[in-house]
């Protein structure tokens, strides 16, 4: 498992903590891509697939449970729970 | 002298519709040397010049993490091909130009087809390709490949290419991974064998990502050490330098993006369809309903065109039979060859409108959106969403099912999908259970149809859960869920039928020839020893070497009520599970072409079953080995015999302790 910080975060004076997991975004709603976190296979998928620091991403179906469809980079990606629970993102707006 | 030109691209970007346009669609169709991973290899002659065209892979990227990623990037780094045609999904850029930029990395010769131009329009985008293959410093051609547009400038762009070096641009990572690049990089230079052979900085890029392929090479290295004391220096960093340089990949891209693609994307038909067919409450009813619609479509249409080809080779058959003298020469022809041929044959129509069904559903878009929707069913069961796609084509016939398995990225997960997948109840064993139920079962026989299929699903179930537990190789929860849903798109007729006959000729060519060779081989046990078989006009096959056979397997059959006959027909529908029904024909001495109802008569009358053995045999039809064509596809596509004999012994072993268990509880419920 590693966990990837971001010199940046530090600079804005946020703790590490400061996101949300991907899962838990309303349908609707747009994030921006903080940190991904898991073993570096998933890590690297999601990375080339566009989850990269600083992505735009917005949820598009989501419902409590099972797979979300999210937009990132303008294309949809399915991803089961696991994978949008390793994905931080903070949401649009918040500050 | 032949240009050779690789053709690359995402998954989705009609990658095999260009391919068939620049080759006219002869392909050749084999395996990359060593792997299950498909390699299609075409040519055409354009403006007197020959051009050799190979088909890599659809991926979304160049690492080492799958078979896939692998061989497209060994091939463009050890073979060089003098063009890499890079497709691109122009309205799907910037995700698109991820794959370009490692293109760029390993200084291949590129040529951009940037397909899909007519979509990109239609969704609000413009794009200045012009300015695109000015920034990029790569040739860029805007092609519709689905109604051949812009397919002769990119043969002209092609052989432009090929006849010059392209000047190559450098991608910067930032100062400080620029810095640390060519700290390696210079160590990498030292190596002459190394660098020599590959491009220098890819490898330096890769060394500092902790690519694996590209850390074995390293290994060998003259200067290893010292490479690897200069990638050390990743440690700077502070965090995987792969995501560091995916994420420098992609800035490199948004940099690039508003300069050439204007316009926004307004809310599209794809919003709209997606909200509706992945809804929680409406995605599984519709699924199910499709579903349906496909297999109706796919046996309604093509059964008469089976019984069409079943007729004219026994038709065939029997001339043959009438002008050849020699009797043995006469049976091996018209029982052997020719109807031999005609049981694989039969196959083709349901097979090819299964194709044709899952090529609309595939090009379509809606394909993924099925994974998706089942996926939170599937992940429970300790399977793949995109295993389920696999098992729903097994229902018409395992070996389309088995092969469908290749969509399943993980090595483990796709074994275990193809593990399972002769568990569901092809349309082959359907007649079998119509003649056993039709015989003994009276009323129930229906019910003891349906409870076939219900039993096919729920082993393939048990059996998933049994294998995750408890073979090593599979431990571990399914690989995470992550699938690109394509755009919905109108699929075209020729895509479609391109698409149905890629996969159906697979089937056709290597199917076809284990098929027929596992029926020659039981011809020979059923026909010899000649004298002992042919008695006068009459055939009796109790006497031939199958029939032998049957009499020493009754002992294992018996705790399970079957007696030779039983053991004869299920031997016999090793070659195709609904052969067991013609046998038993052959058996009573009724001929292969005996109708249901006689053999039915028949085996009321010897009493061969009871209701319970009766339900006994039907299991064991639905769950022993599957048939030889599957064995063989199961090979082909495990590229292992220890999962093909696996496979085969782990479901004789089910079926055997399944029908045991049938006649057990029977028996404790009184009957007999």
């Amino acid at each position: 498992m590693f966990m990837f910080r971001r010199k940046e975060r530090r600079r804005y004076g946020r703790s590490e903590f400061d996101g949300v997991p991907l899962a838990m975004l309303l349908p609707g709603t747009e994030a921006t891509v903080i940190r991904v976190e898991g073993g570096r296979g998933l890590v690297g998928r999601l990375c080339e697939l566009g989850f990269v620091e600083g992505a735009k991403v917005r949820m598009l179906v989501s419902s409590g449970s099972g797979p979300i469809l999210v937009e990132v980079k303008n294309s949809r990606i399915g991803l089961g729970r696991g994978a949008a629970m390793r994905v931080y993102v903070r949401e649009e707006g918040w500050q | 002298m032949a240009i050779k030109v690789a053709v690359i691209g995402n998954p989705n970007v009609g990658k095999s519709v260009i391919f068939n346009n620049l080759t006219g669609g002869r392909a050749h169709v084999g395996n990359w040397p060593g792997k299950t991973v498909e390699k299609k290899t075409g040519g055409c002659t354009y403006k007197g010049v020959d051009i050799e065209v190979i088909d890599l892979p659809g991926t979304y990227s160049l690492t080492a993490r799958s078979v896939d990623e692998l061989v497209a990037r060994t091939f463009i780094v050890e073979e060089k091909p003098d063009v890499v045609v890079d497709i691109v999904d122009a309205s799907n850029l910037e995700r698109n130009l991820y794959l370009t930029t490692q293109l760029m990395e390993l200084e291949a010769n590129i040529v951009i087809a940037l397909n899909k131009c007519d979509l990109a329009d239609e969704v609000g985008y413009e794009i200045d390709f012009e300015e695109l293959s000015t920034l990029l410093a790569i040739p860029v051609v805007p092609t519709v490949a689905t109604t051949k547009k812009g397919m002769d400038e990119l043969k002209d762009a092609i052989i432009e290419a090929a006849k010059r070096q392209r000047k190559m641009i450098k991608m910067s990572y930032g100062r400080e991974l620029d810095d640390l690049i060519s700290k390696v990089e210079k160590a990498i230079l030292k190596d002459e064998k190394l660098s020599s052979k590959y491009p220098s900085r890819w490898l330096a890029i890769k060394v500092l990502e902790n690519d694996e392929e590209v850390l074995k090479k390293v290994e060998g290295s003259s200067h290893r050490d010292e490479i690897l004391e200069m990638s050390k220096a990743r440690e700077i960093l502070g965090e995987e330098p792969e995501v560091v340089l995916a994420e420098r990949r992609y800035n490199f891209i948004s940099k690039i993006l508003p300069k050439v693609l204007k316009g926004e994307k307004a809310m599209t038909l794809s919003d709209l369809l997606d909200k509706a067919l992945l809804n929680r409450a409406l995605g599984i009813p519709v699924f199910l309903a499709l579903w349906w619609a496909l297999f109706r479509f796919t046996f309604d249409v093509s059964g008469p065109l089976s019984d069409l080809i079943g007729m004219s080779f026994s038709r065939l058959g029997e001339i043959v039979r009438g002008a050849i003298a020699h009797e043995q020469l006469a049976s091996f022809i018209a029982d052997g060859v020719i109807g031999g041929l005609g049981s694989v044959l039969v196959f083709l129509p349901p097979i090819f409108f299964l194709f044709i069904g899952l090529s609309l559903l595939e090009d379509s878009g809606y394909l993924a959106r099925a994974a998706f929707v089942v996926d939170r069913v599937m992940y429970k069961l300790g399977l793949h969403g995109k295993s389920f796609i696999p098992m729903l084509i097994g229902f018409g016939c395992n070996i389309p099912g088995v092969m469908a398995a290749r969509t399943v990225d993980k090595e483990e997960d796709r074994i275990l999908t193809i593990l399972v997948n002769p568990l569901m109840s092809c349309s082959a064993r359907l007649p079998v259970y119509i003649l056993i139920g039709g015989a003994v079962l009276g009323a129930y026989a229906a019910a003891g149809t349906y409870s076939m299929y219900i039993l096919g699903i729920v082993l393939a179930v048990l059996m998933a859960l049994l294998f995750r537990r408890v073979i090593p190789y599979f431990k571990g929860k399914p690989s995470p869920f992550v699938l690109e849903l394509p755009m919905y798109s109108r699929p075209t007729l020729r895509a479609t039928l391109t698409h149905m006959w890629e996969r159906g000729s697979v089937f056709l060519k290597k199917a076809g020839t284990i098929i027929f060779l596992g029926i020659i081989v039981v011809w020979v046990l059923s026909a010899y020893p000649w004298e002992a078989v042919h008695v006068g006009e009459k055939t009796i096959i109790e006497g031939s070497y199958l029939g032998m056979l049957g009499h020493a397997l009754e002992p294992i059959f018996r705790p399970l009520g079957f007696n030779w006959m039983g053991a004869v027909a299920l031997f016999f529908g090793f070659i195709a599970k609904e052969i067991v029904v013609g046998s038993f024909g052959v058996i009573f001495g009724l001929g292969a072409e005996a109708g249901t109802q006689e053999i039915q008569t028949t085996l009321r009358e010897q009493k061969i079953f009871t209701p319970v053995t009766g339900l006994a045999f039907m299991a064991f039809t639905l769950i022993y080995i599957p048939c030889v064509a599957t064995v063989g596809i199961i090979y082909r596509e495990t590229n292992s015999w220890k999962w093909t004999i696996f496979t085969v012994v782990y479901e004789i072993v089910l079926a055997y302790i399944v029908s045991l268990a049938i006649v057990g509880i029977g028996g404790l419920l009184g009957y007999a």
